[in-house]
């Protein structure tokens, strides 16, 4: 990566015995584990996807939150009923960022909040009867095309069978009724919910409208969520390129854009973490290959669109992409050089989901700040270690209880769209299909990769090293201002962004100028607490 | 479209929030507290950051982090794992647990599990801990609040020797109300504990160095000193059918106790001014004299452009019905009060209200934004006032939004917003007057700017 300065970083191991020591020894054995001090020059391994210990106080979320909140929630025109006590649906209800376009006459229920609000009754004599009751309340309401299930911690404990409810409603009601068990104790975190609402998507949805749009080149992005709408920016740069966009899990998305996305030519993985698996699936049952791509930064949105050009082996598509590069970046070099001044050799934490922890570094990267320490929130071993994990990855007694869909060759609708000589001629071409290889290889040497990174963790990274700036969720925002560390969200964009591909960039550039510039940190400090006597002047001068 | 009048399996854009985020409210208002729930992750993730949103603060929750198999063997390993912990890396002073629905609906005998935890303890130094039973399928986050203040004066309040000290219960009102109940006791010269005390630990400055548990809050001996106070004073109509905090007191140990609705408006403000009076023995200062006096005649100012408009106003029970009868006083009326709680409260209090001001209004419980929405259909209200989650409602409707109460996630300061006394009244007022001039101003073809 240019302009990164291999900045000389204290011991990582010395500054990670200082963490550890406040643990309880047990807590600080496993803790440890999901501590590296990176060095990509060695062999190096971090524990993720384990269950938080009782009492750290962690980022995370439930299973449910990941599955109605991420991938159903900025889908459109599904309704989204949480069958539950009232909490669960009220903290989902509009309050991550992703946009939608509904057009005039498409329906959209994005702004509601549909729950079942179970009562004592529901609890002690079971809820399937409120849930049927309230769907074809919904139905009746509404008359949506799809109705989607959402069982939170106590109905898995109850024993409401959602699904036979969703079955016998479908039938009645003649539109297309699913659940989704999510409930909130299953997984270690929001990734698993992730999971299976993909595989539901996948069971219930993907593969219903045969109908080929009309394009020569068809492509689907997969994990992308249009938060500030940065799905909106990536849209309008395919197709300035000629690219055909089916379908977007999910930002900006439909069921309708769903049930059609298997007659893609290419799956284009944004965030490998939430939905690889889908990406997987398709491949397997339709024979659509995927590449992982990143839309954040300039340079990576660039080498993206590029690879995708090379990907379709068509002049006039490179012809237009190159074009549409050359149109954007003067822009991007201008707003680049214009922070740089400011931003130049500054250092970056990063600590969110499954993907933007390791896709903004590059974004840092280009206005000359390093990231020194990084994480995810609920990710797993390949997404930091790359795919080159997958086979030796040990199933754990949390995730073997989320389920992985058998998914075979479709008899009528498989079809290769490489065949594998082509996809050997791709991989020579320096095409990389169906590859990642995680945040580790790409951080610099003691710098700090954590998983699920803790409270007090945060709090010792950032006595230690004083960045410039730590990027983080709501969680975390205040306790870093508190200590006059700028702070940005990345989980919603403190309500700024779009951040993605080049006019996103800039955007970027310039606030995080404006973040870590601003003058207000010069304020923290009262003059009582400095200067004891009492000087001549008074007032401005 | 149906309208859902005589529906309501499907709660539809709900009006109320779970129990255990009032519970952890009340515990972030406790000196060296920190809240724990017993359930899944999710529960505490989600209601930090509903707090962290609406205060703009830190807000740490600690967690059991139920898996699939606790669910199966239930809490208690889970619930001991997470104290242990707890209490090594923050050394809190006091530990407020709060069960979830799914603790409640596994069964887990929390006071049980508490009491194994203090025999097998081998450290010496155990913070407090307080458990108090949320399950959100029955009640509303007010409901946590107030249980977890009963809770909380149940397990530490304590007798000794009568003190001249008042203890308040406030509710759930803004850090800045907070502040202001601490400056009138203050200027009336009563010696005070107010519970919970969230004025500096959701509304705090910058740190020069890193606080576990934020600082400030109602410390555990002022809380056992509550038994030996000489009166308590209580806010909140939705309180008298219910075991609260303050009859607690008075059954147990004799202190006597006052109630009254939240003091919005120059009636109930009135109230507690003159019960201050007769507590401390001292005449009203002038400062709130003064104040008051200035409230009037704003009044008076304001009436011109208030008189017989109609709002609609929503929330919390206590809140909806004091500022209901404030609205009355200054000649708006309520056309519609609603709150997604359903204990009756409502009902009861305001239309007798409504009548004494010879006025029909529409009082609703048990509501969801939804219901809200279609009965503002023909109301023609002027405006709303209530938290953010109506403001679709406004928007769609084409009127304004005052935003009091709690959640609060569209503006900034919601931690500041006075609503009690004089001057959050005064405040409150104003506010009101100048929303329905700007809207008239705005609504004008000529743009007077002399009105
Ligand atoms: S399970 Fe209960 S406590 Fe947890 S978020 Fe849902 S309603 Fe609130
Ligand atoms: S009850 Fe379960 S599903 Fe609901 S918020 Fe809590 S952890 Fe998530």
């Amino acid at each position: 990566m240019e302009n990164i300065k291999k900045e000389v970083l204290p011991d990582g191991e010395m500054v990670m015995e200082d963490i550890l020591a406040k643990y309880p020894p047990k807590v600080a054995k496993k803790r440890s584990k999901s501590i590296v001090p990176n060095d990509s020059s060695r062999e190096q391994s971090i524990q993720s996807n384990v269950r938080t210990v009782p009492g750290i106080i962690t980022q995370r979320g439930c299973c449910y939150a990941g599955c109605k909140g991420v991938v159903l929630g900025p889908t459109r025109d599904i309704i989204n009923l949480t069958h539950g006590p009232i909490g669960c649906g009220f903290f989902s209800w509009l309050t991550r960022r992703n946009q939608t376009r509904p057009g005039p006459e498409g329906d959209n229920y994005m702004p509601y909040c549909f729950s079942t609000d179970m009562q004592d009754d529901n609890i002690v004599f079971g809820g399937e009867k409120k849930l049927k009751e309230a769907i074809q309340e919904a139905y009746d309401i509404f008359h949506p095309k799809a109705i989607g299930i959402f069982a939170t911690c106590p109905v898995g404990l109850i024993g409401d069978d959602i699904h036979a409810v969703a079955r016998e409603m479908k039938e009645k009601l003649g539109i297309n009724i699913f659940g989704f068990s999510c409930e909130g104790y299953k997984g270690v975190s929001q990734s698993a919910g992730h999971h299976i609402a993909n595989n539901q998507i996948f069971k219930h949805v993907v593969g219903l409208d045969d109908k080929r749009k009309k394009g020569k080149f068809l492509i689907n992005l997969l994990g992308e969520y249009n938060i500030g709408g940065d799905a909106f920016l990536i849209e309008d740069l395919f197709e300035r390129c000629g690219l055909t966009l089916i379908s977007t899990f999910s930002g900006n998305s439909s069921i309708e854009q769903f049930a059609n996305c298997h007659t893609a030519d290419l799956n284009l993985v944004m965030c490998h973490r939430s939905i690889n698996y889908v990406a997987d699936m398709l491949e397997k049952k339709f024979g659509i290959p995927w590449m992982k791509i990143n839309f954040i930064g300039a340079n990576a949105s660039a080498v993206s669109l590029r690879q995708i050009g090379k990907y379709f082996n068509d002049k006039e598509l490179s012809r237009r992409i190159e074009k549409v590069i050359a149109e954007e970046m003067p822009a991007v070099e201008e707003a680049r050089k214009e922070v740089m001044p400011h931003t130049k050799g500054k250092l970056a934490m990063i600590f969110v989901g499954g993907s933007r922890a390791h896709h903004y570094q590059g974004l840092f990267a280009e206005i000359g700040m390093s990231t020194i320490a990084a994480g995810y929130e609920f990710a797993h071993k390949d997404d930091y270690e790359g795919r080159k994990v997958l086979p030796d990855l040990k199933v754990d007694a949390d995730s073997r209880n989320i389920e992985e869909l058998v998914v075979e060759k479709d008899p009528e609708r498989y079809k290769p769209r490489k065949s594998q000589e082509e996809l050997n001629k791709l991989k020579k071409a320096g095409v990389r299909m169906k590859e990642y290889d995680g945040m580790m290889p790409d951080m610099v040497k003691n710098s700090f990769v954590i998983d699920d990174i803790s409270q007090h963790e945060t709090e010792m990274l950032i006595a230690k090293y004083k960045p410039a700036v730590f990027c983080a969720g709501i969680k975390e925002k205040y306790t870093v201002q508190k200590r006059g560390v700028p702070m940005k969200q990345l989980h919603s964009y403190d309500y700024g962004g779009p951040f993605a591909v080049f006019k996103g960039a800039v955007n970027f550039y310039r606030e995080m100028d404006r973040t870590i510039n601003s003058k207000v940190w010069g304020l923290i400090k009262p003059p009582w607490d400095s200067s004891p006597e009492i000087t001549a002047t008074f007032g401005s001068e | 479209m149906k309208t859902r009048e005589k529906l309501d399996a499907a709660t539809q854009n709900p009006c109320k929030l779970c129990a255990p985020l009032g519970a952890s409210i009340v515990f972030r208002g406790i000196r060296g507290a920190l809240p724990f729930l017993h359930g899944s992750q999710g529960c505490s993730t989600y209601i930090r950051r509903y707090l962290i949103n609406h205060f703009r603060e830190p807000v740490d929750i600690a967690s059991s982090n139920f898996s699939e198999e606790t669910t199966i063997f239930g809490g208690k390993q889970n619930l001991l794992d997470g104290l242990k912990n707890i209490c090594r890396q923050y050394q809190p002073e006091i530990i407020g647990v709060a069960s979830t629905c799914l603790s409640e609906t596994i069964g887990d005998d929390v006071p049980m599990i508490l009491r194994e935890f203090f025999l097998k303890s081998t450290s010496e130094i155990l913070p407090k801990i307080v458990s108090v039973s949320t399950p959100s399928y029955s009640g509303t986050h007010m409901d946590g609040f107030h249980n977890a203040v009963l809770s909380v004066v149940s397990a530490i309040a304590a007798r000794g020797n009568k003190l001249r000290q008042i203890g308040i219960f406030p509710g759930l009102v803004s850090s800045a109300d907070i502040r202001y109940l601490k400056e009138v006791m203050g200027d009336f010269g009563l010696d005070h504990v107010i519970l919970p005390d969230y004025s500096e630990t959701l509304d705090g400055g910058p740190w020069t160095e890193y606080q576990k548990i934020q600082q400030g809050g109602t410390s555990v001996g002022q809380i056992a000193s509550l038994g030996h106070s000489s009166g308590i004073i209580e806010f909140g109509d939705s309180l008298k059918m219910k075991e609260t905090a303050g009859t607690f007191l008075e059954k147990h140990f004799s202190v006597p106790r006052f109630a009254s609705g939240l003091p919005i408006g120059i009636k109930l403000t009135d109230l507690f001014f003159k019960l201050l009076e007769k507590m401390s023995g001292r005449e009203i200062p002038s400062k709130y004299r003064l104040a008051r006096s200035r409230l009037v005649d704003s009044y008076v100012d304001g009436h011109k452009h208030l008189f017989e408009k109609k709002a609609v106003v929503y929330g919390d029970e206590d809140i909806v019905i004091a500022v209901a009868s404030f609205l009355f006083e200054i000649g708006v009326v309520p056309v519609l009060c609603a709150t997604g709680a359903r204990t009756g409260t409502i009902k009861r209090v305001l239309p007798e209200i409504a009548s004494a001001y010879d006025k029909k209004i529409t009082v609703c419980e048990g509501i969801d934004f939804e219901q809200i929405y279609e009965k503002t259909e023909n109301l023609d209200a002027d405006f709303m006032i209530g938290n953010s989650k109506g403001y679709y409602i406004a928007r769609k409707r084409g009127i304004p939004l005052i935003r009091i109460g709690f959640p609060i996630h569209d503006r900034i300061g919601a931690q500041r917003i006075l609503h009690l006394g004089y001057r959050g009244t005064q405040q409150l007022f104003d506010r009101i007057v100048n929303t329905v001039i700007e809207k008239r101003q705005e609504a004008s073809s000529v743009g007077y700017s002399y009105i």
